[in-house]
């Protein structure tokens, strides 16, 4: 049985065990989070994703230690995600080697899970971690995804401000632009500006920003110039025209102003309502979720053990087809 | 239900050179199926146990080359069972020498190797001490 007060009142091994019961989707786990959900919603969630190696978690480490000894620390959990061997099930969860320099500070939590066949850069049980991690009080939850350089919805789904990290000197900035990752970016890192390399990653992605969205232009019209203001923007419509940041996360630089993006990002979904958005999809989501899987379970309950392979093995023949075959599965008869 | 992972802590305590090892050790639990998290070289006691506390883990896997065991372990088993943590194994691998090892176990430490110890060996002691969960 989980101890849910325990988790509210900050002990750390019952958390880490609750943990482990989310991940493992045991009914306790599930139990738990429903105890904790009202206790759910505070925390800003921050996801960090990006290639392999461009640095995400050196990152984590720099924000959360920025985060840390601000005037008004914050408390910061972080949720790093590696993925597991499609062969063998098992797991190298290496995130934690660039986070030494945060042992010791009662006010952080990192823990290390792995993809465990789940595709899309984060696990199944991700956001009930950061449900957890958000119940117990942690203000900055900071989420690394796997880093398959795709385009990662899913982080961008879960976190309020999703972080994408590019690096010079890996060759692949335009292929991660065309996977579409920056379409998930609400803030763009070019991390290890220390190396050569820095001004062209960086203008390749300005320039893929000014296709993306509407920015004030000059137009030559019958030979004279002529300005287009960008549409004109109030507080409520504002667009979120994604900042790039320079960063070196081997020693900080660049972390200070990252955080003020962050804060800034904040406050827009905030001021145009776009918070509120997103936690009702979210929440819609997860409601969707839960749904089918309790109507696909009652449904189940109802059925002859062998209803659905025998149908099965008419579609197969094509003596039924799929749509024919749910009616028949859902109202016992035919068509 | 998803099955349990054996989550294991592959650290490297003191400061003495290299983590291949560690590594090699690392790789090898991997691919029997377990959830291995890799801390790294110059790790402290009390990194380790705080390691050990976030990840849930179920074994502590130390690499020692120094010579420092006798320093280093006791600290360690301390720390672990401060936090609630009695029931992790910790496994030594490295150069310890053998009228050290019955001193380790007394202390509570499940397995001693030296640097030939067959992986195999390692991963079914882990299994049996760990027993009931997969990978
Ligand atoms: N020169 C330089 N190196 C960096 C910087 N940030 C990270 N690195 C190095 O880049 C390597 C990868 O860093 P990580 O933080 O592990 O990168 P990651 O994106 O988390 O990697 P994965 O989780 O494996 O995808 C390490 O060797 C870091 O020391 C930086 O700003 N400058
Ligand atoms: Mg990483």
């Amino acid at each position: 049985m989980v101890d849910v007060q325990a988790i509210l009142d900050g002990q750390r091994l019952a958390l880490s065990r609750l943990l482990s019961a989310i991940e493992n989707q045991t009914p306790e786990g599930q139990q738990a989070l429903a105890d904790l959900f009202p206790h759910t919603g505070r925390a800003h969630l921050i996801g960090v994703t990006g290639a392999p190696g461009t640095g995400k978690s050196s990152l984590v480490n720099q924000l959360a230690l920025h985060y840390r000894k601000a005037t008004d620390p914050k408390k910061v959990a972080v949720v790093a995600v590696d993925p597991s061997s499609p062969f063998t099930g098992g797991a190298v969860l290496g995130d934690r080697i660039r986070m030494t320099a945060l042992s010791g500070d009662a006010g952080v939590f990192i823990r290390s899970m792995a993809t465990r066949g789940s595709l899309g850069g984060l696990g199944r049980a991700t956001a009930g971690m950061v449900q957890a991690f958000d119940a117990a009080g942690f203000e900055i939850i900071l989420i690394e995804t796997v880093g398959a350089g795709q385009s990662e919805v899913d982080i961008a789904r879960l976190a309020h401000t999703t972080l994408v990290v590019e690096a010079p000197g890996l060759g692949d900035e335009i292929q991660a632009i065309k996977a579409g990752i920056l379409e998930i970016a609400d803030i763009l890192v070019v991390n290890k500006s220390d190396r050569p390399g820095v001004e062209s990653t960086e203008r390749a992605l300005r320039n893929m920003l000014q296709l993306a969205h509407p920015v004030a232009r000059v137009f030559q019209h019958h030979g004279e110039p002529m300005a287009v203001a960008a549409p004109a923007q109030t507080e409520e419509t504002a667009l979120w025209i994604p900042p790039i940041q320079r960063t070196v996360a081997a020693d900080g630089q660049g972390v200070p102003e990252l955080l003020e993006h962050i804060a800034a990002h904040r406050a827009h979904l905030e001021a145009t309502g776009e918070l509120a958005q997103r936690e009702r999809a979210r929440l819609a989501a997860e409601l969707d979720a839960r749904l089918h899987e309790a109507l696909l379970q009652r449904w189940q309950t109802g059925q002859q053990a062998d209803a659905y392979e025998k149908t099965l093995d008419q579609v197969l023949a094509r003596a039924l087809s799929p749509q024919d075959a749910v009616r028949q599965l859902v109202n016992g008869k035919k068509g | 239900m998803a099955e349990e992972k054996i989550r294991v802590i592959v650290a490297k305590p003191g400061l003495d050179g290299h983590d291949r090892g560690a590594k090699v050790v690392a790789r090898a639990l991997r691919d029997a199926g377990m959830e291995v998290i890799y801390t790294g070289l110059r790790q402290t006691p009390e990194m380790i146990a705080e390691a050990a506390l976030q990840e849930d883990a179920h074994v502590v896997g130390l690499s020692i080359l120094s010579g420092a065991h006798m320093a280093l372990v006791p600290r360690i088993l301390e720390l672990l069972k401060a936090n609630g943590q009695e029931n992790v194994r910790v496994f030594i691998g490295g150069i310890v020498p053998d009228e050290d090892v019955p001193r380790l176990k007394e202390l509570g430490v499940t397995g001693v190797y030296g640097p030939g110890a067959p992986t195999d060996q390692i991963i079914r002691d882990i299994r049996a001490a760990v027993s009931g969960k997969a990978g």
